[in-house]
């Protein structure tokens, strides 16, 4: 098993503002997003290849892409993969690279939510009895929220406050990134003080619904030193699909088998033994602050139940020994399904090339991205992990 | 000798009363009555009737189950094979909805007991629930209320023995709903009282006490429809009853339950009757049934552990307000317009193939490693062994809540949804929503039971299925 760390490079990325962007289809976005990225790495439509198109609900097909960029013919891939959905695109692309098959492809993310209406997640499901509890994404992992209260001997006003403290974290760096959907600062107190969504979540614990896209060209390392020298490597790509948790009455809501699985891969692949010590930066899926939580412990950032000690001594916070979301998480993006996983990569590109504004880590040679799709119980989980060039 | 073998009931949890704002006491008497929640109906609460009656009992021996009530779900589908489906009832059972009139229970016990007396069945369930609706404020909706109950009658283990029977057939309007209507009409009350109920039932048990040479004195209890306690005792009057022998119609309590009414007094009457006394009750709608049973010289009425009657009665909770019971009925409409959209209807083929998972509730048990799994799987998630499980129905089980969560976003009705993982007594988990709930008493290791209830109506289809309720009764464990 060879893997696939240092044998494809990202040569250039683009990604949209994110948020409620009436004035765009997902056309538009898809169009803004990769002229972006050829931009960024030089490179001419008609030199892509091939093609990989994530979305969970905006088309059906990868044609949609060659009719908003007309490529030329070429094949073109649509994955789904819930909210890794952007991320398993880039890994597929990147696999075809690693394979050999392809020198340039494209990987794109694509969400327009915006359209239906509905100021919620409204997502169509297959056919079925239609019995399970009909709770959109808050509810689900408010019952892990309850848990690990309830597990770790947590009142309700100290979780509500480590929670609110990671959601000031991720709305001060989001207030920093003019893509971003939010970019105001919140306080934990206004975040421990606004209206219930699904108890213990509150308005601030909840990530928004909003519309965007992403997209990096991938080629190999030989081929991305003739294009620039900041390319970025890949060093792991990990999925984990889990579907156990649900039918196990010995599984605790307090942990995600996917990431720690997912995470566990990531780090063999990439060399990693210790995480915390030696990842630069982390963009992980915080669709709701508990998870983000969750997370610091699955990945080892943090030891199991003591996630809330890290988040009291700031140790995720721009300043800290790992920072986490620094991009503004999906907090401040909003989480266009399709779209956040490359999203996130695009904030590890910059922060590794050094092109991350008044967001620059003075260290950031090694990021991690990871996305969590599913509900606790059932999980679909990506972790990338990105190098600097030599 | 054919007879009762064992009874139940069913009383919803919510009542409107003298605390509820905004539901009319204006009369200033202490009305109460009992109003199902906004995911019951007739046949969620004949189910729940239907397992009060059958407790521990062994649900094999069931041969039929004969459903009555004057609001099934289906004009056309019958509701008793969901019912007998969600009671887990053998498949070469007979089954049949016996509808459209109040008397409808009082009959189908009748034909039940009849059943057994022909040898055609050994047991037969019989289950009357009604949900009946008058306008906003009417009389109708000011006396009714809604609750179920069950009989298991049979020849073997009997407490109550068929004394005797009588029925009147009259052809009359005097309260109906045609298809497609919400609520009850009714024609002018003295000709309905008058012609109708007193001169009909009069006849009817003059007929029967004829028929076998009995008084009225010959009996302990009179489990006697009526529409209101005012007309209810003047009947009781005119038929030669003392006030003492007429069973307590509770109208102050429960209202009148339509097709459940006189069975559920003959259900209080057994929970507090002797070895050797009679009983009679009376039904009335187009006609009347009559039956009378006498209760066995070793009649002794053990307290079921979900309550019967009296233990329904005792667990109730008043609303707060008559905008909330509005809202349930769906006579205050909400706007949905920034909530979820309306969710497609189920697959038909797909709540056919559940029926074991939805209804049944059966998880399965792997019978490699023992491990308790819901949904039933083909491959064991524990030591993926394949198709080799046992089993287990879960919907009887009790259990803990292991963690939920309160959905204020989830729609309209009942906020905020609780969701709940709920861990069983004996393996298995289930993550289901939660009802019959008072927030604060909502924790994690909160013992909880199963309850049959409507999950939405969409297209026309009823969609049930299971939900986590707090145990109503102490000793359900």
């Amino acid at each position: 098993m060879r893997g696939i760390k240092d044998r494809v490079a990202i040569i250039g990325m683009g990604c949209t503002k994110f948020g409620e962007r009436w004035d765009a289809s997902a056309a538009d976005l898809m169009v803004e997003a990769v002229y972006e990225a050829y931009a960024d790495a030089g490179i001419e439509p008609k030199e892509v290849q091939a093609a990989w198109l994530g979305t969970v609900s905006s088309f059906r097909t990868g044609q949609p892409l060659a009719e908003a960029l007309k490529l030329d013919y070429i094949p073109i891939t649509r994955v789904e993969n819930a909210c890794a959905t952007a991320t398993d695109a880039f890994r597929n692309a990147s696999y075809a690279v690693a394979a050999g098959i392809y020198d340039i492809v494209l990987a794109v993310g694509v969400e327009k939510l915006k359209d239906s209406g509905f100021s919620g997640l409204a997502v169509p499901e297959a056919p079925g009895s239609d019995v399970t509890p009909p709770t959109p994404p808050p509810a689900q992992f408010a019952m892990a929220a309850t848990r690990y209260f309830h597990q770790y001997g947590i009142s309700y006003e100290e979780g509500k406050h480590t929670l609110a403290r990671i959601a000031a974290k991720n709305h001060h760096n989001g207030a920093l990134n003019d893509r971003a959907h939010f970019q105001q600062e919140v306080s934990p107190e206004q975040v421990v003080n606004a209206p219930m969504i699904a108890w213990p979540l509150g308005l601030f614990d909840c990530c928004g619904v909003s519309d965007g896209a992403a997209a990096a060209i991938i080629t190999t390392p030989e081929i991305a030193r003739s294009f620039r020298r900041d390319y970025v490597l890949v060093k792991a790509l990990a999925l984990s699909v889990g579907a156990f948790g649900a039918l196990r009455s010995d599984w605790d809501f307090t942990h995600f088998p996917e990431s720690v699985r997912a995470g566990q891969s990531a780090y063999q692949e990439a060399g990693i033994a210790n995480s915390r010590e030696e990842l630069d930066l982390a963009m992980v899926h915080d669709c709701f602050t508990i998870t983000e939580l969750i997370i610091y412990e699955d990945l080892g950032f943090s030891p199991r139940g003591r996630g809330s000690d890290d988040v009291a001594a700031g140790t995720f916070s721009m300043e800290g020994q790992l920072p986490v979301n620094t991009d503004g998480g999906l907090k401040c993006f909003g989480h266009p399904i399709g779209a956040s996983g490359i999203r996130m990569i695009y904030e590890v590109y910059k922060q590794l090339q050094g092109k991350a504004e008044t967001r620059q880590l003075k260290k950031a040679d090694l990021g991690l991205t990871h996305n969590l799709g599913g509900r606790p119980g059932s999980f679909t989980c990506s972790v990338a992990i990105f190098g600097a060039a030599e | 000798m054919v007879g009762i073998i064992a009874w139940g009931a069913y009383i919803p949890k919510y009542r409107l009363g003298r605390e509820t704002v905004g539901w009319g006491t204006s009369s200033g008497r202490g009305l109460e009555r009992a109003v199902a929640n906004f995911d019951e109906d007739s046949v969620t609460m004949a189910v729940a009737a239907a397992l009060d009656c059958l407790g521990e009992g062994n649900r094999q021996e069931v041969d039929g189950l004969l459903f009555a009530s004057t609001t099934a779900p289906y004009a056309e589908k019958q509701s008793a094979a969901i019912i007998a489906t969600a009671l887990d009832l053998r498949r070469d059972i007979f089954t049949a909805d016996i509808t459209d009139v109040l008397r409808a229970g009082a009959t189908a016990l009748k034909s039940a007991l009849d059943a057994v007396a022909a040898g055609s069945a050994g047991q037969v369930l019989v289950v009357a629930a009604d949900t009946r609706q008058g306008p906003p404020r009417s009389e109708t909706e000011r006396n009714s209320g809604d609750g179920a109950a069950a009989f298991l009658v049979g020849s073997d283990g009997v407490q109550a023995e068929l004394a005797g029977s009588h029925s009147i057939t009259e052809n009359m309007l005097d309260n109906w709903r045609s298809a497609g209507d919400a609520f009850v009409r009714s024609w002018e009350d003295r000709f309905a009282t008058e012609e109708g109920l007193e001169r009909i039932v009069s006849e009817a048990v003059a007929g029967f006490l004829n028929k076998h040479g009995l008084t009225p004195q010959d009996f302990a209890k009179l489990a006697l429809y009526g529409p209101d306690a005012r007309r209810q005792s003047r009947l009781a009057r005119r038929l030669g009853f003392q006030p003492d022998q007429v069973q307590d119609p509770l109208f102050d309590q429960l209202g009148n339950t339509g097709v459940a009414f006189p069975l559920m007094l003959l259900v209080g009457a057994l929970e507090e009757a002797k070895a050797g006394q009679l009983l009679l009750t009376v039904s009335y709608g187009d006609g009347s049934d009559l039956l009378s049973f006498r209760t066995t010289d070793s009649f002794v009425w053990e307290r079921r552990r979900r309550g019967g009657l009296a233990g329904h009665l005792a667990t109730g909770r008043t609303l707060e307000n008559y905008e909330t019971y509005a809202r349930w009925r769906e006579l205050w409409t909400t706007d949905e317009a920034t909530r979820r959209p309306t969710p497609a209807a189920p697959s038909v083929s797909a709540l056919w193939r559940d029926n074991d998972k939805n209804l049944r509730l059966y998880a399965g048990k792997c019978s490699s490693c023992g491990y308790v799994q819901y949904p039933a799987q083909r491959v064991c998630v524990n030591c993926q062994a394949k198709d080799d499980f046992a089993t287990v129905r879960l919907s009887d089980r009790p259990g803990e809540v292991f963690t939920y969560s309160m959905d204020y976003i989830a729609g309209a009705v009942d906020l905020p949804l609780v969701v709940s993982a709920v861990d069983f007594q004996g393996g298995g988990r289930i993550i289901c929503m939660m009802t019959d709930r008072e927030l604060a008493e909502v924790r994690v290791g909160m013992p909880v039971a199963m309850s049959f209830r409507k999950l939405r109506v969409v297209n026309g289809i009823h969609n049930y299925y299971w939900k986590a309720i707090p145990r109503r009764f102490e000793d359900e464990d």
